[in-house]
């Protein structure tokens, strides 16, 4: 049995949480926050620095040549410092769906300046007030160009290059592929939008024949789709269970210094019981990461109920922990010199990024019944 | 990552499956002929089991040989475990006497005590049970109390136990009493052992909600134990006391409930709502989607917790959680199993109900289930206290002698 991660995966965890508590902690996020810059230029540099960008990207493409699991320690500590980096746009969504899906060209391309950090990259799915569907997917691909409109995109405003999930025509999940699109190139504008958490940065784009290139033959897109989601359904649980065990901390040490009734309010029973719930649910979410992460590092066959079990379980606990770490500090929580706001806003957006619970619910249900089969 | 075992390990799971095939039967391959109809018959094929196990150093693998243990490891112990899942033997009746009344006579008990009582209680010749709770001391189990009173080289036990289970085929136990009301309620305790066949000892089974009989009360009518039983000073039976509760945590785990997610997925195609499959209806699979990743997060937390044992490291305090997710969970998939079969759900007959009426039987029986070993907010207690770090309920009654303190009825 040995259902942990390794010495050197540990050891690379605490090089990541030692750069990032040093040069990520919540007063940088804050600048980010009460600014317009769209992320930390200093903490991405640091990223790229370490190598961290190529960390799961094959040697013979100028990447480190490591696994889901090293990306999954990495993940859990930029989650707890709530980095407010586009690493997770460029390395989850664009990087891992070129390196599963592009083209050998595709990959030559981009994942040598993905891995080394010159560019950024991302995934964009949404187009409006809906979870998509191969229904409500009208950015449309033909000879060699895109018209449409995504939104939200995350970094969408300072990304380079984004994998676009396009209607090449025909029905259903068929009309469905994924398109790779140079966003420096013509056609293309960009909106930052205005969302809950300004130290992630989203944009709506906008393409008019935008010149785009298929990641394999059309009419695969939804099916591939649905496997880079799944992967960074478990690298974000890891960002959740982080964030999780930051915010526990931090309702934690706050009830021990605070009092009322002439005793720390981390003595009654209210409070203890409501942060014993966000361990339970902190440990729920970190044990179904856990086999998220082997499924994804083995691209087992159990992937697919994993990855959605890691992601409602991630987004249960973070989004609990972090309204109830509020919660605990009363009044002075709500405040915007509080830090309790970076948790409240990331753990909502996280549990948004790449689908609701309701969606993944219903994902889930569905991969069940056909596991269960009658 | 991965769910192999160490060579070392496969080796002893392969020692252990060649012994198990040859001396019992698999679960799948046993016949009615090996259910045990009454507690006799219960008792006779779990001691010669026991026997059997502990002949070959399979019973207590952990303790030392020399006290009739297998002197293995704890992951020996839990490969064992999972072995002997899988074949029709049962030791539950030893459950609670090797899990926590012998560890504790081996740890505060006189060198005479653990000659006369370990070896025979390893091989299942005497059963123990544990004579903590009381009518009025649950979880707060310091506030019991059955008096001892000191009559030369004796004493005179008079009071009441509950929720003793096995105290009707238990040969000895371990009984708290308070020694000195005058105290403190920590302070004034006391541990004996004592012979559940002493004169005084009325053991009277205890009908729960379910209507099924698994537990006892226990009244002790002037008991009399010589001083000799003592585990443990007078008034250090509260220290005494929480080596046996530490054992007991150990004890805790397995599976909560026969229906579970499969079962529920299977249900929910044979029932309808509204006249369409309730698999099809939206709460439904959001129910279904919320146990499965509960129960998915249990399993992977307890092989987390295997992993730490498998690398012999100190589990962390994860597997507190539990018993507080298990238990609430098999109560609410009890419940929603009926809620399917809508006002059939009331029904309660094995011949009619699906799964043989396991939805109804853990739904009855998860109440209770949520109360023993650590209620859900003493459980809550425990892991803000143990693993958060946050301080300890005040306690009104800490410093007033026991007599003074607030009692209720």
């Amino acid at each position: 049995m040995n259902f942990d991660f390794s010495d050197d995966q540990k050891m690379l965890k605490d090089q990541v949480r030692k750069f990032l508590s040093d040069k990520s902690p919540l007063s940088v996020t804050r600048k980010v926050l009460e600014s317009d810059q769209p992320y930390e230029k200093a903490v991405w540099k640091g990223l790229v620095d370490m190598g961290l960008t190529g960390t799961a990207i094959p040697e013979a493409y100028g990447g480190l040549g490591l696994g889901a699991l090293e990306l999954c320690v990495i993940a859990e500590e930029l989650g707890r410092a709530v980095a407010a980096t586009p690493f997770s746009s460029s390395v989850y969504l664009a990087s891992e769906a070129i390196k599963l899906f592009g083209t050998e060209k595709q990959k030559e391309t981009w994942l040598p300046k993905l891995a080394e950090g010159s560019i950024i990259g991302t995934l964009a799915v949404s187009e409006g007030l809906n979870a998509a569907s191969p229904r409500n997917t009208t950015t449309s691909f033909a000879n060699g160009k895109i018209n449409g409109t995504k939104r939200p995109v995350p970094d969408g405003d300072v990304a380079d290059v984004a994998v676009v999930v396009v209607n090449s025509g025909g029905t259903g999940e068929q009309a469905i592929s994924l398109a790779i699109v140079d966003l420096k190139g013509a056609g293309i504008t960009r909106e930052v939008l205005r969302t809950i958490d300004p130290t992630r940065s989203q944009a709506t784009i906008t393409f008019k024949d935008a010149a785009a290139e298929l990641m394999g033959p059309a009419g695969q897109g939804w099916g591939q789709l649905q496997r880079v989601l799944d992967g960074a359904a478990v690298l974000f649980a890891f960002e959740q269970v982080g964030g999780s065990e930051a915010a526990i901390e931090m309702a934690r040490d706050y009830s021990l210094e605070r009092y009322a009734f002439g005793r720390q309010i981390g003595s009654y029973q209210a409070i203890k019981h409501k942060l014993a719930d966000m361990y339970v649910k902190k440990e729920l979410a970190k044990s179904n990461a856990y086999f998220g992460a082997m499924m994804l590092n083995d691209e087992g066959s159990e992937l697919p109920e994993a990855a959605a079990a890691s992601r409602l379980a991630g987004n249960d606990a973070y989004v609990f922990a972090a309204q109830e770490s509020l919660q605990t500090h009363g009044g002075i929580g709500y405040t915007w010199e509080a830090d309790t706001q970076f948790h409240y806003r990331r753990a909502k957006l996280l549990s948004l990024t790449v689908g609701s619970s309701a969606q993944w619910k219903e994902k889930l249900a569905t991969r069940l019944e056909a596991k269960n089969a009658a | 990552m991965d769910f192999n075992d160490t060579p070392e390990e496969a080796k002893y799971r392969a020692e252990v499956r060649a012994w198990l095939d040859k001396n019992a039967v698999r679960k799948a391959d046993a016949k009615d002929a090996e259910q045990s109809k009454t507690l006799e018959e219960l008792l006779k094929r779990s001691k010669a089991w026991q026997a059997k196990k502990a002949e070959n150093g399979y019973a207590c693998i952990t303790w030392p040989k020399e006290w009739g243990g297998g002197g293995g490891t704890t992951i020996n112990n839990v490969i064992y475990g999972q072995e002997e899942s899988n074949y029709a033997v049962t030791g539950s009746v030893f459950a609670i006497g090797l899990g926590m009344c012998i560890p504790t006579v081996m740890y505060w008990g006189s060198d005479e005590h653990k000659a006369r009582f370990v070896k025979p209680a390893v091989r299942g010749d005497e059963i123990w049970c544990q004579l903590f709770s009381e009518p009025a001391g649950g979880s707060d189990v310091a506030g019991l109390r059955t008096r001892a009173e000191k009559d030369g080289d004796e004493w005179v036990i008079n009071g009441q136990k509950v929720w003793t289970s096995g105290a009707h085929y238990c040969d000895y136990g371990i009984v708290l009493v308070r020694t000195d009301p005058n105290v403190p309620k920590h302070k004034g305790l006391t541990m004996f052992w004592v012979d559940m066949k002493s004169a005084g000892v009325e053991v009277r089974p205890i009908k729960q909600m379910s209507g099924d009989a698994n537990f006892n009360e226990v009244f002790f009518t002037n008991v009399r134990v010589h001083d000799n039983q003592r585990l443990g000073n007078v008034g250090d039976g509260w220290k005494v006391a929480l080596t046996t509760l530490m054992n007991e945590r150990l004890a805790v785990g397995g599976s909560q409930g026969n229906a579970d997610v499969a079962e529920l997925i299977k249900l929910a195609r044979e029932t309808e709502i509204d006249g369409k499959p309730a698999i099809s209806n939206g709460a439904v699979r959001e129910r279904i989607a919320d146990w499965y990743v509960q129960a998915q997060g249990l399993k992977f937390t307890r092989l987390r917790t295997l992993t730490a044992l498998s690398k012999g490291e100190t589990p962390g305090p994860e597997s507190s959680i539990s018993k507080i997710i298990a238990a609430k969970k098999m109560q609410d998939l009890g419940s929603f199993g009926m809620d399917l079969q809508d006002m059939g759900g009331i029904i309660r007959d094995r011949n009619i109900s699906p799964e043989e009426g396991a939805y109804t039987e853990q739904w009855l029986g998860a109440a209770g289930y949520r109360i023993a070993g650590g209620t859900d907010e003493i459980l809550r207690n425990i892991v803000a206290e143990r693993v958060l770090g946050m301080p300890s309920d005040i306690r009104v009654d800490k410093d007033l002698p026991f007599n003074q303190a607030p009692k209720g009825k």
